[in-house]
């Protein structure tokens, strides 16, 4: 499959009193047409900054200070940043879908002014067919009665509900990509795999790619077919879900891997937390971030900078000195 | 920082009214049904409204309502007491206090709706502009709002006055320099405040330019502390006319407005009290008025207090 996006070297920083913050440094990934991949970090690894970089919704005092993001053809950093070739891409294009559904409608529009806006705006639509199209999509997405609940307001809605509403918006415009940053995060279990297998069936219809950003790995074993896992700004270990789950390599991704229970494992076994916290950003060591928290350090790891992605095998990378 | 403008405004402004358009025409009857309801529930509302209704119809028919001359009075009857001829009865130059007071409801309403209209439109944007992008813009433009702010209303109207001379024009033009600061204090912090959520952040992920995020998305609701804002405006702008009428460089001489009446009719307190007190009362169930139905209008159009009331 060819690639859709490709992520180069993407760095994005942030200016602060205390210093600069290297929010995203240096990394690398693509993604192929209708593919599901998934990024996996805890809080603060910029992970959701590293997304809002490749549509470039990065506000002062963040800044991306190089890399490129090559989308069918073109790198989306030479565009200026809320020029019209970037709102072309942003939402018709490339959609995102936020953490947050209780707060990422508009409270005082209804929902069909929302919905419909997105497909005038980009697919220049009449206001009588968007509307028609809008009570589709609802349906779509599981919204019963859509005629009817489409000029309601947002807080008549469920959080669930509300990031349905979410997703019928990101897909109105049939995106190539779909970003979802922790899109289940804010809402209970049982609503989460229903948002996770309609975002999977709604991106799998309209044949587009699914980019799915979490702090949970469960949620990435289900659906992504290829995992990067981002540590302190940086990718650290890259490869299929098989590779991830089935052969980790990387301490950080073993430690994950080793905090969380398995139903297909002995019964007994401790779960084995990391220790320590994640580091701050600001003037990070030349060494491996990881570093203080590595239960598999060596000499080499103090005295060598933190080593780029090594190729294993197959689609299977990794950052660090010592597991091959 | 200069693209939002590239001639898009038009397209959005006849996109709001073509939404409000289809909102009427589909199955919006509910929200118009909401606004009656709420909007008409207190009583104290429907009695500004009435209060109001009564004003504009007064500035309209004043002709028709007057029993008298409101400029030229009787020097005969000069401060008459209130009888069957004059109602109110008349100030030192015989005038009918009656009449003034009907011929000074178009000064109310000309000098509030204007100034508050040039002040809000003016200030609502330059807030909005500046709070949306920050940086340079905001340093322009909150600076010289925070310049024009250290002058005291009057003596920034003084100033405008003597530049311009006295009248009605220069009144609202030099009350709507004083007040637009007011505004534009209070969208920006509004605009801070209401950028940072999640939603706009979500519009520009769906590809919505800066115009749009700021009419489409911020601006409405930014509305009800505005429409507050402005309501409560009204009254002390009214309070603010009658001042400069005072100290002469307000409505000329034999203009009719009730602050000047109040002030001409103090120095008569203990014999003609009506002519301070009618005019006083005026003003003050007028200021009154708009500020309930202010009350009222942001009750009603809020759609986050859908199902409170």
């Amino acid at each position: 499959m060819p690639e859709l996006l490709m992520v180069n070297n993407l760095k994005t920083q942030f200016n602060t009193e205390g210093g600069v913050v290297k929010a995203v440094d240096g990394i690398s990934y693509h993604i192929d047409e209708q593919e599901i991949i998934g990024l996996v970090g805890e809080s603060g690894c910029g992970k959701s900054v590293s997304q809002l970089s490749v549509m470039q919704l990065i506000f002062p005092p963040g800044k991306i200070v190089g890399g490129e993001v090559i989308f069918e053809g073109r790198d989306l950093l030479k565009f200026e940043a809320h020029g019209p070739e970037m709102r072309s891409v942003r939402g018709a294009k490339i959609a995102m879908i936020f953490q947050e559904p209780m707060t990422s409608l508009n409270p005082v529009l209804t929902i069909n002014q929302q919905l419909t806006e997105m497909l005038e705006l980009h697919l220049g639509m009449s206001r009588q067919d968007a509307r028609e199209r809008a009570i589709e999509l609802l349906g779509m997405v599981g919204i019963p009665d859509a005629r009817s609940r489409i000029d309601d307001y947002p807080h008549q809605f469920s959080g669930g509900m509300r990031q349905r509403v979410m997703i019928a918006m990101a897909l109105s415009c049939n995106p190539r990509i779909l970003i979802a940053d922790e899109p289940t995060t804010a809402v209970d279990v049982t609503t989460q795999a229903e948002l996770l297998e309609l975002m999977k069936d709604m991106v799998e219809q309209s044949s587009a790619s699914l980019i799915i950003v979490t702090h949970n790995l469960g949620v990435v074993a289900r659906y992504a077919q290829r995992i990067y896992i981002m540590y302190a700004g940086r990718i650290v270990e890259a490869g299929t879900t098989e590779d991830i789950f089935g052969d980790p390599r990387h301490p950080y991704t073993i430690g994950l891997l080793q905090c969380i229970p398995r139903l297909d494992e002995e019964k007994g076994r401790k779960l084995v937390p990391i220790e320590g916290l994640p580091p701050n950003l600001i003037n990070m060591p030349p060494t491996c971030a990881f570093l203080p928290r590595c239960s598999d350090k060596s000499e080499r790891c103090s005295q060598e900078p933190w080593p780029p992605l090594k190729h294993l095998q197959g689609q299977h990378y990794i950052a660090c000195h010592n597991s091959y | 920082m200069v693209s939002p403008f590239c001639g898009c405004g038009a397209v959005i402004i006849s996109h709001l009214i073509d939404r409000v358009k289809v909102g009427l025409e589909t199955a919006r009857v509910s929200a118009w049904h909401r606004f009656r309801r709420v909007f008409l529930q207190r009583k104290l509302v429907i009695f500004g409204l009435v209060i109001l209704l009564l004003l504009v119809f007064t500035a309209i028919f004043a002709e028709w309502l007057a029993p008298h001359d409101p400029y030229r009075g009787n020097l005969a009857d000069s401060l008459a007491q209130p009888s069957r001829q004059y109602l109110l009865g008349t100030d030192i130059q015989g005038r009918d206090t009656l009449s003034r007071l009907i011929f000074g409801a178009r000064t109310v309403l000309l000098v509030g709706f204007v100034t508050v209209g040039i002040a809000a439109v003016v200030g609502i944007t330059l807030g909005l502009v500046a709070g949306h992008f920050g940086g340079i813009t905001n340093i322009i433009i909150m600076r010289s709002m925070d310049a024009l702010m250290g002058f005291p209303m009057l003596l920034l109207a003084l100033l405008i006055a003597a530049v311009l001379g006295g009248g009605i024009h220069n009144v609202i033009i030099a009350l709507s320099v004083a007040t637009t600061p007011g505004y534009a204090r209070t969208m920006y912090g509004l605009t801070l405040s209401i950028k940072e959520n999640d939603y706009i952040m979500a519009q520009r992920a769906m590809g919505a330019s800066n115009l749009r995020n700021m009419v489409v998305h911020i601006l409405p609701n930014a509305l009800p502390p505005v429409i507050v804002l402005v309501t409560l405006q009204l009254g002390s702008l009214i309070l603010a006319e009658a001042g400069l009428s005072f100290i002469g460089i307000g409505i000329k001489p034999p203009g009719a407005a009730w602050g000047a009446m109040v002030f001409d009719g103090y120095r008569y307190l203990r014999t003609n009290p009506l002519l301070s007190f009618a005019p006083g009362l005026a003003i003050m169930l007028v200021v009154f008025a708009f500020n309930m139905v202010g009350d009222g209008l942001r009750d009603a159009l809020d759609p986050r207090l859908r199902g409170l009331l």
